[in-house]
């Protein structure tokens, strides 16, 4: 066994691991910590593959910031697991059987597996002196342009949504007016008065 | 090439613009004050780009390496999505004010909706199907749970949401089986690489694609989520989900079968039918237990969904430009019966119950007339154009060798004539309990006279649609 088929089982091993526990561990706190896991590990896959810039970006966005978010509205939201849990079980038989034959099937599918003619230089890996950025940066800026541009459109689509479903505007709490603080001076704002030793106001 | 290929794709490019603009310039100024405003624009915009649109002529073009194809098909869906979008759009403005619902967001996320169904038509890859999508699927989730008050509407949302999202994935491992198969996400490299049958786990990829698209179009079996979100949303959202998105479900749904799996139809056909006769079914007889009129709809769809589906499963140009045109008229009666239900109102509240139309036709006898030519449509009784909408999906499975479909076809419709009849029953025949207002905007007025008149009026040749259509169904079907 050489070192890179160690390698690729190694991390083979540890993302299925990670997914399984990720839904199997009864601590969603854990279960994050079981799909950085995964991230990580699939993270190790795509390197083998060549692909260090995808890699880098599971680590960078998924790990760095996807996950850490979900740490933190996992440990903010006060959703009692154990009872969804407990909802979920009732139904646990029926998911189970569909699961357990969906798999089979696809086993069967997957155990059959043909490719088309021609498959094989369709997709083979471009040729030639080009870095996965540089090659990336191809694909995305200039044949994917419109798909790019497109998965913009949705992310502010979402944006929009966000705003829309939860955005209120309440009108009995103060707010900061910058610049009703800017043109306050001491001439308007401060009024002196001489008091007088041994009187009031 | 860049500037060739802008210009293939120069009315997306506009509407996302316009939508993007008319964002900033409403938050920037009135905010919610404009929404009206934007809500009548947004509408202008949609009928200039329908006639920009339907004017363009010329061959199939693909653009951007393939991923975009422009052609009579997506051409003639694109006008029915954006008139059929455009006709809600300003039916909604007056309801959703008069409820304080109306907020400039509305328009906009409408307007990005449709930006994505025009996508979805284009589709020529895998990519481009699923940007699409979910660019139409995510501003609809938003817009099904606009009431975020009301926890019927929020349960809409949600619900559409988390179900939407299954089907995605469902679609994407589609995708992926069938790119793992082909090697390519172009359909037309798909449609090379597919020659002599599909081997088995390209079926599964078919099939897992098939189930994506058949919970878009709401077919049974995957039309769960349809009563529910239908009702949960405000109603004239609801007409929205009946009209424009259903069209570019199903044009995706055939631009996929014929563009990517064209050399291998028998594998696909026997899926398709299926699905074509448990939603004429399932719709049929599941609609006649409903009293509220927003989930009778939405079995209704299911129903129609179904008789679309046959000609699609025909498999042949005659039942693409069958779906095509049954697609066209579906949504015409759904705006008329849609601006009906709109001003279904007592005491200036919404009823939703159909037990509140007994006895209208004494009220308001021209409204009650036009119902009644709808529901007659609806139900497929022959003088009316829906007649003829359900006679050409039935030839054309008749043609294909689908004689169990047509049949089976038959007897799902007089079935579900039932549901359809007894509101008419009701209006006509029915003891006056509770009366309506039985006052009508004069926009929904329009629409709805103008959708019964065309019922009545497009038996002498549906409004030539038909020539349209068969054209259409060439550029996909060769």
């Amino acid at each position: 066994m050489t070192v890179a088929i160690f390698t690729f089982y190694a991390f083979a091993v540890s993302t299925i691991m990670g997914g399984l526990m990720t839904v199997l561990s009864r601590n969603p706190v854990h279960s994050v910590l079981w799909l950085i896991l995964a991230f990580l590990s699939s993270a190790g896959l795509f390197v083998m593959l060549g692909a260090e810039f995808v890699a880098m970006l599971l680590m960078i966005v998924y790990v760095g910031a996807v996950a850490v978010l979900f740490l933190f509205v996992v440990m903010m939201l006060d959703v009692d697991f154990a009872e969804l849990k407990a909802e979920m079980s009732r139904y646990m038989p029926l998911a189970l059987l569909i699961g357990v034959i969906l798999l089979m099937q696809l086993g069967m599918a997957l155990g059959v597996w043909g490719y088309s003619d021609g498959y094989a230089t369709r997709l083979a890996a471009p040729t030639g002196d080009l870095q996965n950025t540089a090659a990336l940066g191809q694909l995305i800026y200039d044949k994917y342009i419109m798909l790019f541009q497109l998965a913009g459109l949705i992310l502010l689509v979402a944006m929009i949504g966000a705003i829309v479903l939860t955005l209120r505007h309440r009108v009995d709490i103060k707010r900061q007016n910058i610049l009703a603080q800017m043109y306050r001076d001491p001439a308007k704002a401060m009024e002196l008065k001489d008091v007088k030793p041994g009187q009031g106001l | 090439m860049i500037s060739a290929d802008m210009t293939t794709v120069l009315p997306e490019i506009f509407l996302a613009i316009f939508a993007m603009f008319a964002l900033l310039g409403a938050v920037y100024t009135g905010k919610d004050a404009t929404a009206s405003m934007l809500t009548w624009a947004t509408g202008a915009v949609f009928l200039a780009l329908a006639i920009w649109i339907g004017m363009q002529g010329g061959d199939r073009v693909a653009a951007f390496g393939g991923t975009f194809v422009s052609d009579g098909f997506s051409r003639f869906l694109k006008v029915t999505i954006l008139l059929s979008a455009a006709a809600v759009l300003v039916m909604s403005e007056a309801y959703m004010t008069r409820r304080g619902l109306l907020r400039f967001e509305y328009p906009i996320l409408v307007a990005l909706a449709v930006v994505g169904m025009m996508v979805m038509v284009s589709a020529g890859d895998l990519m481009t199907l699923y940007m699409g999508l979910e660019l139409q699927s995510l501003a609809l989730y938003v817009v099904a749970s606009l009431r975020r008050d009301s926890v019927k509407s929020t349960e809409a949302g949600l619900k559409y949401f988390v179900l939407g999202a299954l089907s995605s994935g469902i679609l994407l491992y589609g995708a992926s089986l069938t790119y793992g198969f082909a090697g390519t996400t172009l359909f037309s490299g798909i449609l090379a690489s597919v020659t002599g049958g599909a081997s088995l786990g390209l079926l599964f990829g078919i099939a897992f694609l098939i189930a994506g698209f058949a919970f878009k179009v709401s077919a049974a079996p995957f039309h769960m989520w349809t009563p529910d979100v239908y009702e949960g949303s405000p109603t004239p959202v609801t007409a929205f989900f009946a009209t424009a998105p259903k069209v570019a479900a199903m044009g995706l749904f055939a631009r996929v079968v014929f563009d990517a799996f064209g050399g291998v139809v028998g594998d696909w056909q026997q899926i398709v039918a299926f699905l074509s006769v448990v939603s004429m079914f399932l719709g049929a007889v599941a609609a006649i237990g409903q009293t509220n009129i927003k989930r009778l709809m939405a079995y209704s769809s299911i129903a129609h969904m179904g008789f679309a589906l046959m000609g699609l499963a025909a498999g042949t140009a005659f039942g693409v430009q069958a779906m095509l045109i049954y697609m066209a008229i579906y949504v015409t009666m759904n705006v008329g019966t849609f601006a009906f239900i709109l001003a279904m109102e007592k005491d200036g509240r919404p009823v939703t119950d159909i037990a509140a139309l007994k006895n209208y036709s004494k009220r308001e006898p021209l409204q009650a007339l036009a119902m009644l030519v709808l529901m007659f449509s609806l139900a497929g009784v022959p003088p009316m154009v829906g007649f003829f909408g359900k006679f050409y999906v039935l030839r054309a499975a008749y043609d294909a060798n689908m004689g169990w479909l047509a049949v089976s076809g038959v007897v799902a419709s007089v079935i579900g004539a039932f549901y359809y009849l007894r509101i008419v029953y009701y209006m006509y025949f029915g003891e006056e309990t509770e009366a309506l207002d039985g006052k009508m905007n004069p926009v929904l007025w329009l629409f709805l006279m103008g959708s019964a008149a065309v019922m009545v009026l497009g038996v002498v040749n549906l409004f030539g649609i038909e020539p349209l259509a068969a054209a259409a169904a060439a550029t996909l079907v060769n």
